[in-house]
């Protein structure tokens, strides 16, 4: 499968998705897109016929907001019906604006940040209890990297030694109210988490075969648990979206959806 | 006899540990306040140290759940029902994950340690979360009851015991228990006084105190608090001239704030309600700040006596 390609497809059904439903976090979907799509359609052990395989691999978002990513991605997988999406964010549906485990392929409810990369150690824990195979992912922001919360999950991770657990930030270098560093600087983030005792991976994030490699340098990676620095853009892949700290969660009117979308088949027939 | 409800957690979980690999007990560098140094010397594999951070006890707890274990996290009910409050609502009980939220050294237990060490607000903090239920059991007989039914069943639960050996309210053997059912630890039908946790051995001693006097008492043990025994609740407002509530809770969210909106809405009645003040408490070791507040015997009996 051509992983760039379906990166692409992905963005467009992210746009589509917010635009219609007139919600959702535009700039970090597109920012983690690629992350997402190497997991899903290359790394991960998961299926929609493994939804309660012991051996599957684990996954959380736990930045939440950005689920409309994840759910063009579950959508495409057969997760549920695509046709289904088109329900986002309206009245009674189950399609809301964070992760929701009454969602098939959705491990744990996310929203409030800081709190995914605990949940992730236990499942980590519980994998090296059991003595089963499968491996833990969890997708953080670099804006989420403020919770203290992370840095106990961070501890934790370190102290049982979990190289089944691998961490991605989604470094785009904004949050909702300006760039990390003016907010709550985080630079450098390699080496605090290298100072709590990680194996640190920093990577171009929206490189395709970098993210890949990434992945596979940690699970051979042994003793500790690996952190995956992804040096993103936020609004990847849509030029007037890249890196705007207004397009948070700005929607598309349907002229500019209309351009994103065109922009992307643009780059998608360059590929 | 009287007995550390702590202690009855703890063998508790070593005799279940022994049989079930899912158990596991997680502490936040709290295996000593929780009488738990053994178990985790004898269930190394099924015993997880967070150190002192509350919120990764219980995010990692929902994981272990999420992964099928069986989690009992133990921490100190102050900070377990208030630093870690959104972990109980987001990854336990929103996310549907089985943990066993286990609050020791509950409500004044820590007498002198002051407010910050006081669980005086849990019943409305932790009730207030859809899909966590709340039990304060009462003595070591209960507790044995109650945990076995909770280490078989897979929803989450918060649970508040206390630090202190509590005296027995029933006789060994004699305890008549059904899930989410208040135990009539004694019938009458002058008046009814609801209790938990450690009150209930107050309520029954105020109880044998008046029955003395020549009245008739219900002392109903409602360790079940969310889901609350409304039909125990109602029984008591329909046959009885009154309902005292007692609890070691502040007078917000809690036992006597559930039965008077109860009754309130399906029976009148006259509800009276003996709690911990809206305040920081007194300084003193447990039994001295329940006679401060008339949550002693003699303080329940006299309330009692006014309604009367
Ligand atoms: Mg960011």
């Amino acid at each position: 499968m051509d992983l760039q390609a379906k990166a692409i497809d992905i963005r467009k059904d992210i746009v589509t998705m917010i635009q219609r439903a007139g919600t959702g976090h535009i700039g970090g979907d597109l920012s983690v897109t690629d992350i997402l799509v190497d997991l899903y359609y290359k790394q991960m052990n998961i299926s929609p016929e493994q939804l309660d395989d012991p051996d599957r691999d684990r996954f959380v978002l736990s930045k939440g907001h950005c689920v409309e990513a994840l759910y063009a991605i579950l959508a495409d997988k057969g997760f549920f019906p695509k046709d289904e999406l088109v329900t986002y964010a309206k009245y009674q549906s189950k399609f809301i604006g964070h992760p929701n485990n009454k969602i098939p392929g959705i491990e744990v409810n996310s929203g409030s940040l800081g709190h995914g990369l605990s949940v992730g150690v236990g499942m980590a824990l519980a994998a090296r209890m059991e003595k089963r195979p499968y491996r833990t992912y969890v997708v953080m922001g670099d804006g989420e990297c403020d919770e203290g919360s992370v840095w106990e999950a961070a501890m934790a991770g370190y102290q049982y030694k979990l190289d089944n657990l691998t961490a991605f930030v989604d470094r785009n270098r904004l949050q909702i109210s300006g760039t990390t560093e003016q907010v709550m600087a985080q630079d450098s983030a390699e080496e605090r988490w290298a100072a709590f005792g990680w194996n640190v991976i920093s990577i171009s994030g929206n490189d395709m075969q970098a993210i890949d490699d990434a992945v596979d340098l940690a699970k051979h990676t042994k003793g500790k648990p690996t952190v995956i620095i992804a040096n993103t853009t936020k609004g990847k892949g849509v030029s007037f979206i890249e890196n705007q700290v207004a397009w948070h969660h700005k929607v598309p009117t349907a002229a500019q959806a209309e351009a994103a979308i065109a922009e992307l088949n643009e780059r998608k027939a360059v590929l | 006899m009287s007995k550390a409800i702590k202690k009855v957690m703890a063998e508790f979980l070593d005799e279940e540990a022994k049989k079930n690999k899912d158990i596991v007990v997680l502490c936040s560098d709290s295996r000593g306040s929780g009488g738990l140094g053994d178990y985790a010397q004898a269930h190394s594999d099924q015993f997880v140290e967070v150190g002192i951070a509350e919120q990764n006890l219980v995010g990692i707890s929902a994981g272990l759940a999420s992964a099928g274990k069986r989690p009992f996290a133990v921490s100190p009910a102050s900070f377990l029902s208030t630093r870690s409050m959104e972990q109980a609502k987001v990854d336990v009980a929103y996310s549907h994950n089985n943990v066993k939220l286990i609050g020791i050294s509950g409500g004044v237990s820590y007498g002198a340690l002051g407010m910050t060490h006081h669980s005086a607000t849990d019943i409305a903090t932790m009730g207030s979360i859809p899909g966590l239920r709340i039990y304060f059991p009462s003595d070591q007989y209960l507790t044995k009851a109650l945990m076995k039914e909770l280490v078989q069943d897979d929803n989450p639960a918060y649970i508040r015991i206390g630090r202190n050996a509590v005296e027995d309210v029933y006789d060994d053997g004699k305890l008549d228990f059904s899930m989410d059912k208040a135990v009539t630890v004694k019938d009458g039908g002058d008046l009814t006084i609801i209790a938990c946790g450690e009150m209930v051995y107050e309520a029954k001693k105020a109880a044998e105190k008046l029955e003395a006097e020549g009245k008739s008492i219900r002392v109903l043990d409602m360790y079940c608090l969310k889901p609350l025994d409304k039909e125990a609740v109602l029984k008591a407002a329909h046959e009885t001239k009154g309902i005292l509530t007692v609890e070691e809770h502040c007078p917000y969210g809690g036992l006597g704030a559930m039965v008077a909106q109860l009754t309130a809405a399906d029976k009148p009645v006259m509800v009276h309600s003996l709690t911990l003040p809206d305040a920081p408490v007194v300084t003193g070791e447990s039994a001295d700040i329940f006679h401060y507040y008339g949550l002693d015997a003699d303080g329940i009996a006299m309330a009692a006596r006014e309604m009367l």
